[in-house]
């Protein structure tokens, strides 16, 4: 929490509602404000449900990301409001799920990502040496375009989050993993099968139990990374209905292609184009009255 | 063109390839085949005949025994000129007969000319006799003596068996007694020994109660020693007793103490049935005893038991080494020039021959290993070697880094299977790196590691040449794992079926009586090779099944 040139009082502070404000004012803390787009004029431009209301998860603070030579992330700087669900639109290749892999830190997995900026997740710099990757993922759950149950029975693959924490007590995990599976909307279907080895459920079902799995741990945060790619039409619409009952106790951030998805289930939308984040407002504003020509190019299909 | 076609169709490839199955298949058939049809014949109780033969001085001797082999041959062969053949025969056939009385006749089998064989006869009370010295008995039964006096002229058939089987009891009480009790005692003798030896080093002062102590164990054991002898000179005086005489094939007498009997039977009287039964005692002693008679008779379990043994220490030493290593290289090493050297390395140490590992193993394990174990914990019993000498482990350490590449492989093949979504699934549930391998990575790799241990023990079994130098001997005296604490002698020498089969087919004074043992033996070493494989393929493909599907991801 000391790492920055800020007091500890002073991080408190900013973890206050209007953080975002209070961010540029702090001095050596604004990166000179040379990127496109900066929170103050973001903020005065939306309406209604707007970003300004929301209290704020993570702050993300001129960040930039390099895979080896090649720049992903240019300067991005957002804030992720707190149990609303946020989308990051865009075409292929945009840094989207770049992005989103660095709030678990999942990109420390790739040997030549390098990133500078800050990531702060209330209040704390994710990035900083003092801080227990594992931990952190614990607290930013994730899941996956692909459906990836672990091969092992379907209450194991709830349970291993848990496992991993130490409780082995046997009503605890029966009651976490009843929980989780009642949440993820997957408990009629398997609770006569929690033996089963998970590997035999559908793909719909299959990244339901990973949503399960992932929020059994009781994270702040969950990251969906193209969670209904895989999946067939119903299962993507189960999906969203879980997503959408989850936001009430998850901060949510999905990552997907699907723009229609994206105004369904999102509250805030991120339009991001090579690297740089163009757009981010309220979902409603953004496709109906988006401030910039490329967003608007996008979201009407006009980009190519 | 039509040849053109039937080549772009295809077809002459897939014969092509079938073909080359069905050689491998019949190559592998074959050989299984053949070692099963000359080794497990062996122990068929063939009919004894008994027959006149003209021997080439004119001679007529009565002979009896087992028929073992035929042959022709063209009379240029037989090199010397002999008037028993007709003169217009030019193929002349010969048999190999099995006439035992090895302390008769100086040999146990001789060549006869099927045309100087007159009165061929099977007589039905002709009988074997099994000894532990010299060979088979071939003749008739005539007398029972005991304590020097016929007691039983012309006895039955049972009544001679009640005699072998009483003697045979007998033995099998002495052996008990000197084998384990008296090996017992000697074990604990020799541990006191060395406890003395040992406080002498430490310079124990000579009035020290350790001494005592020693001394009283020492004088209790010797009483236990004293009361076995006592027993044993019973037991002896009771099995010297008894004898028979028996009258060879040409009317000889000759008498055999019972004491030397392993088993008499009259094959020409035995029934179908009776063969059967006869054959698999004779199978299951061939798996279950100890071998005699400079192993060309008798059992070869100490052999089977060492190699199962020295294989199992072999699988327990190579699987963690390799895994670990193999762990290592993929997961945690930077992938670069010097990890590319290491495995570069490794996959060429598969290819060094195994000769040269076991100079290694007696250079590196023997003598500096072992001599250095010696001289730190086992002072006491220097000058003679405890670990600097060849011995199971080393055996077994050698075998495990002649194998150590192969495990270390298709570990490192399986790991690169595991897909990349379900590292990140488990990193992303807040696991660290460790607990990823060990909770979802290595359990997904078990199969993979399986296949190597499968290769592994596959290679190890069949390897001799290394063991020659670190710890194979042609007759061990006692097993690696008795009965006397700590149980599992991983310093003694032990005997291996792949040794033997060298041994008794290339060492043996008796070459025609040994050589369906070496038939058998190896039809054995195949078999337990089988086995061990097909244990581990099993383990594998239940492990296989439970992540088949998330392999294939």
């Amino acid at each position: 929490m000391q790492q920055n040139r800020t007091s500890g009082a002073e991080e408190r502070v900013s973890d206050e509602i209007q953080e975002a404000g209070d961010k540029q004012a702090v001095p050596g803390k604004s990166r000179g404000g040379a990127h496109a787009l900066d929170m103050g004029s973001l903020i005065s431009h939306t309406s209604k449900p707007t970003l300004e209301n929301e209290t704020p998860c993570v702050h993300i603070n001129g960040l930039h990301l390099y895979y080896g030579e090649k720049q992903a992330l240019k300067d991005i700087t957002m804030t992720i409001p707190e149990k609303k669900v946020t989308a990051f639109i865009g075409p292929s290749g945009c840094g989207k799920s770049t992005l989103l892999r660095c709030f678990n830190r999942m990109n420390d997995l790739i040997d030549i990502v390098r990133t500078e900026g800050e990531i702060k997740i209330n209040g704390e710099d994710i990035f900083h040496k003092s801080v227990n990757v594992a931990e952190l993922r614990r607290r930013v759950g994730m899941v996956f375009q692909k459906p990836n149950p672990f091969p092992k029975s379907i209450y194991e693959n709830v349970a291993y989050g848990l496992r991993i924490q130490g409780v082995n007590d046997r009503q605890t995990l029966d009651a976490v993993v009843e929980q989780s599976l009642k949440s993820a909307a997957l408990w009629d279907e398997v609770k006569d099968r929690l033996d089963d080895n998970a590997l035999g459920l559908s793909g719909g079902q299959g990244q339901r139990l990973v949503i399960a799995r992932a929020i059994a741990i009781e994270p702040r945060i969950l990251l969906l990374d193209e969670p209904c790619s895989a999946l067939d039409p119903i299962s993507t619409l189960k999906v969203e209905e879980l997503i959408y009952e989850l936001k009430n106790n998850y901060t949510i951030v999905i990552v997907t292609h699907n723009m229609q998805q994206a105004a369904r289930v999102s509250d805030y939308t991120a339009y991001m184009y090579l690297g740089e984040l163009i757009e981010f407002s309220d979902t409603n504003t953004l496709f109906t009255n988006p401030r910039e020509k490329m967003t608007e190019a996008y979201i009407t299909g006009r980009y190519g | 063109m039509r040849i053109k076609n039937w080549f772009d169709s295809g077809e002459p490839y897939i014969w092509l390839n079938a073909g080359a199955v069905s050689l491998s298949v019949i190559m592998v058939a074959g050989l299984i085949m053949l070692i099963m049809a000359r080794g497990l014949g062996h122990f068929w109780p063939a009919d004894i005949a008994a027959f006149d033969y003209t021997d080439s001085d004119g001679a007529v001797i009565s002979l009896a025994g087992e028929f073992v082999d035929d042959e022709s041959v063209s009379r240029a062969r037989l090199a010397v000129k002999d008037n028993r053949i007709p003169a217009d025969m030019e193929i002349i056939n010969r048999r190999l007969v099995k006439i035992g009385n090895r302390d008769y006749f100086g040999l146990d089998y001789r060549w006869v000319l099927d045309v100087a064989m007159n009165n061929l006869s099977y007589p039905a009370t002709i009988m074997a006799v099994e000894r532990r010295e010299w060979g088979n008995f071939y003749g008739y039964l005539k007398a029972i003596k005991e304590n020097g006096e016929v007691v039983n002229v012309a006895p039955g058939w049972e009544v001679f068996q009640r005699y072998i089987s009483a003697s045979a009891a007998i033995s099998e009480e002495i052996h008990h007694i000197e084998k384990d009790l008296i090996g017992a005692v000697n074990y604990k003798m020799e541990r006191l020994r060395l406890t003395e030896k040992g406080l002498a080093l430490k310079n124990e002062p000579a009035e020290s109660p350790a001494y005592r102590d020693i001394e009283s164990q020492r004088v209790a054991l010797q009483g236990e020693y004293d009361g076995f002898t006592d027993r044993l000179a019973g037991l002896y005086e009771k099995l010297d007793r008894a004898s028979f005489i028996a009258l060879l094939a040409d009317g000889q007498e000759a008498e055999i103490r019972f004491a030397k009997v392993v088993r008499a039977y009259r094959p020409n009287a035995m029934g179908v049935t009776d063969k059967i039964i006869f054959y698999f005692e004779k199978l299951w002693e061939f798996v279950s005893d100890d071998p005699r008679e400079a192993n060309t008779e008798g059992g070869i379990f100490p052999a089977i038991f060492g190699t199962i043994l020295m294989v199992m220490i072999m699988a327990v030493l190579v699987t963690p080494f390799g895994v670990v290593a193999a762990i290592y290289l993929r997961e945690y090493a930077r992938q670069g020039p010097l990890t590319r050297l290491i495995r570069i390395a490794v996959n060429n140490l598969a290819g060094v021959p195994s000769v040269v590992y076991g100079v290694f193993g007696l250079g590196f394990f023997v003598y500096f290993l072992g001599g250095t174990i010696d001289e730190l914990f086992f002072v006491e019993s220097l000058p003679a070697p405890t670990f600097g000498t060849p011995g199971i482990m080393w055996a077994s350490l050698t075998l495990a880094i002649l194998t150590v590449p192969v495990v270390i492989v298709s570990t490192e093949e399986g790991l690169a299977r595991v897909p990349r979504a379900v590292r990140e699934g488990s990193l992303a549930l807040g696991a660290t790196k460790a607990e990823t391998l060990w909770r979802t990575v290595l359990p997904m790799t078990a199969s993979a590691m399986m296949t190597g241990l499968i290769l592994a023990v596959a290679r190890a079994a069949g390897e001799v040449a290394p063991l020659m130098l670190v710890g194979v001997v042609k007759l061990a005296p006692s097993m690696p794992l008795d009965g006397n604490f700590p149980f599992l002698h991983l310093d003694r020498k032990f005997m291996h079926l792949g040794f033997h089969i060298y041994d008794v087919g290339f060492q043996s004074p008796n070459v025609e009586a040994a050589r369906p043992l070496v038939y058998a033996t190896a039809f054995l070493l195949v078999l337990i090779i089988i086995c061990l494989n097909l244990t581990a393929i099993k383990i594998r493909n239940t492990l296989r099944e439970k992540y088949r599907a998330a392999e294939q991801n």
